[in-house]
């Protein structure tokens, strides 16, 4: 049961963060390959405002989130000089800067050491001690950040969103100044990832670097693929079948100290497949 | 008075001089017919007037106040200036009434976030797609529609353009919107000229067929290697011998 909690709670941290890049990718056509690097800054801000200074979980959090963004506003400012596959690259090579900063400023992450001991999240003298009420409040902003996505993707903005993706030129001819438009939703999402970060720190109570790195991005990234571009509920799926995967394949008999690595072979070859048979993923509306 | 001309305008890519040295203006409230030999360099002007491609040098001037260098162009709708594509490119791998609807809900983020569209957005949307015979049409993916009905989709789009616009909106650029066309769609687009014109509009037409030149347009402009080498009306212009030696070869 304990263990059924722990997966439901890293289930909750991840919708989050496929949601969000959902709306980046598959909304907005941005090939990023970044998103772990919000996700770690979120993290790490929140350990440290709460472990070194003494701040509560919500203001924490709330700081971390808004770091998050703006690293993303820059980091956009610069992307938005790319396109296709270069966009993609330079996003890359983001991430393995951030990661690089989290590993090597040693005198405020401790490096490859980690920071352990980080508290559990308190609102309002509320400790959310136990995993059971971890999950219901990750569940509860899992909840908030997916209903703030499908609001985004149900008015205008999600149209002018899947419009930049179609053809950002043409778009711009009719009135929009679409590098706003890009600016906003990076930042927007990085806080969504900055917010899993939080979660995630105060949940397993230690952080170090290798969380954060590429492998993440692209883990997060397979998850939208697989539940398909543009639609979100796909990011959910996306997100509990490659949370649960291990775990199937113990079922179906590997060893459990082989089938977490077997996780790496069995999602590439899933993806494979994916997009030989069913490019635009599970319920995806969009092809890449 | 006019509303749109260029002075001196220049393209160059590489080493191909799209657009050379051309000074026009468009008259108001009339269709120019816009003619040349292909690879003239028709596309690329009405892409330096859009702000689809940036100008090496020259001026576009829009109304009798604005004198600009470069064009943003997403201040184009402010400017009164809208088009259409040669090489048709609407937005894909969204429902007919998006791409619609897209030209006429909110232009800034908030804006945007906090509507749908009201029922004002669908009543423009209904009518042009109704103009055009695309309504029955509005929830299949522009990308499933054949190809006369996507050129009809971008004739639709700069109608709602022009209704959402009202007054704003004065020249309408199309580049080759007649091509490939059968005959009953021929018609549509023909109309939606006419009726433009009739509200007044400037119209600019890129055509390679003269008999439609010679019935729609009130005058011509003749490029040849990005130069204007005619211009005047349609009988006068299309019987130049330079036009005629342009179109024929040297
Ligand atoms: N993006 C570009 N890069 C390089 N050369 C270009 C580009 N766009 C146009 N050209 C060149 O500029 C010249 C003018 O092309 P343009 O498309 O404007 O001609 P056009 O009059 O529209 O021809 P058509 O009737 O075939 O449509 C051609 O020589 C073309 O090859
Ligand atoms: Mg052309």
């Amino acid at each position: 049961m304990e263990y059924l909690i722990h997966l439901a709670i890293l289930f909750a941290i991840y919708v989050p963060l496929a949601v969000s890049l959902n709306l980046v990718v598959g909304y907005t056509g941005l090939l990023s390959v970044t998103h772990a690097a919000f996700y770690g800054v979120g993290a790490y801000a929140t350990t440290l405002l709460v472990v070194n200074f003494g701040w509560g979980f919500i203001p924490a959090l709330l700081v971390a989130m808004i770091l998050s963004g703006l690293l993303a506003t820059l980091f956009g400012l610069i992307l938005s000089r790319f396109r296709d596959d270069y966009y993609a690259l330079v996003s890359f090579g983001f991430n393995i800067i951030v990661y690089s900063i989290l590993l090597n400023w040693e005198s405020l992450t401790r490096g490859p050491l980690g920071i352990p001991g980080i508290p559990r999240p308190e609102i309002f003298g509320l400790t959310f001690d136990s995993n059971l009420s971890f999950l219901i409040l990750a569940l509860a902003l899992a909840l908030t950040v997916y209903l703030v996505s499908a609001g985004i993707v149900k008015s205008s903005l999600g149209r002018v969103l899947k419009g930049i993706r179609e053809d950002e030129k043409v778009l711009a001819i009719f009135g929009y100044n679409t590098e706003v438009f890009k600016l906003v939703i990076f930042g927007l999402t990085a806080m969504m990832a900055g917010l899993a970060g939080g979660l995630f720190a105060t949940y397993i109570t230690f952080i170090d670097p290798s969380t954060f790195g590429l492998n993440e991005s692209i883990f997060i990234l397979a998850m939208i693929i697989l539940g398909g571009m543009a639609n979100l509920r796909g990011s959910v799926i996306g997100a509990l079948f490659l949370i649960l995967l291990p775990e199937i394949l113990r079922f179906v008999g590997f060893p459990s100290d082989i089938a977490a690595q077997m996780r790496q072979v069995v999602y590439g070859a899933l993806l494979v497949l994916l997009m030989l048979y069913r490019p635009q993923g599970l319920l995806g509306e969009y092809k890449l | 008075m006019t509303i749109l001309r260029t002075q001196n305008i220049h393209k160059n890519f590489g080493g191909v001089k799209a657009v050379d040295g051309v000074s026009i203006a468009f008259e108001p409230g009339k269709i120019t017919g816009l003619i040349g030999p292909n690879g003239s360099g028709k596309s690329t002007l009405i892409n330096l007037l859009t702000g689809m491609t940036a100008f090496d040098n020259g001026l576009i001037y829009i109304g009798e106040h604005t004198r600009l260098d470069h064009i943003h162009p997403y201040d184009l709708p402010d400017f009164g200036i809208t088009r259409t594509f040669q090489d048709i490119r609407l937005f894909e791998q969204m429902p007919v009434l998006d791409n619609i609807l897209i030209v006429i809900t909110s232009r800034n983020v908030l804006g945007a976030l906090f509507e749908k569209h009201k029922k004002y957005h669908l009543d423009i949307a209904e009518k042009v797609l109704r103009q055009v015979g695309l309504w029955e049409k509005r929830d299949c993916l522009a990308h499933d529609l054949s190809y006369g009905q996507r050129k009809l989709l971008e004739i639709a789009r700069v109608l709602a353009l022009n209704e959402d616009g009202g007054e704003v909106l004065h020249t309408i650029l199309f580049d080759e919107p007649f091509a490939g066309l059968f005959p009953e769609m021929i018609k549509i687009v023909s109309e939606t000229l006419c009726l433009l014109r009739s509200q007044g509009k400037t119209v600019v037409l890129v055509e390679h067929n003269m008999d439609i030149i010679r019935e729609l347009s009130d005058h011509v402009i003749v490029l040849d290697s990005g130069q204007v080498i005619a211009e005047g009306t349609p009988a006068h212009a299309l019987s130049q011998a330079s036009v005629i030696e342009a179109y024929l070869g040297k």
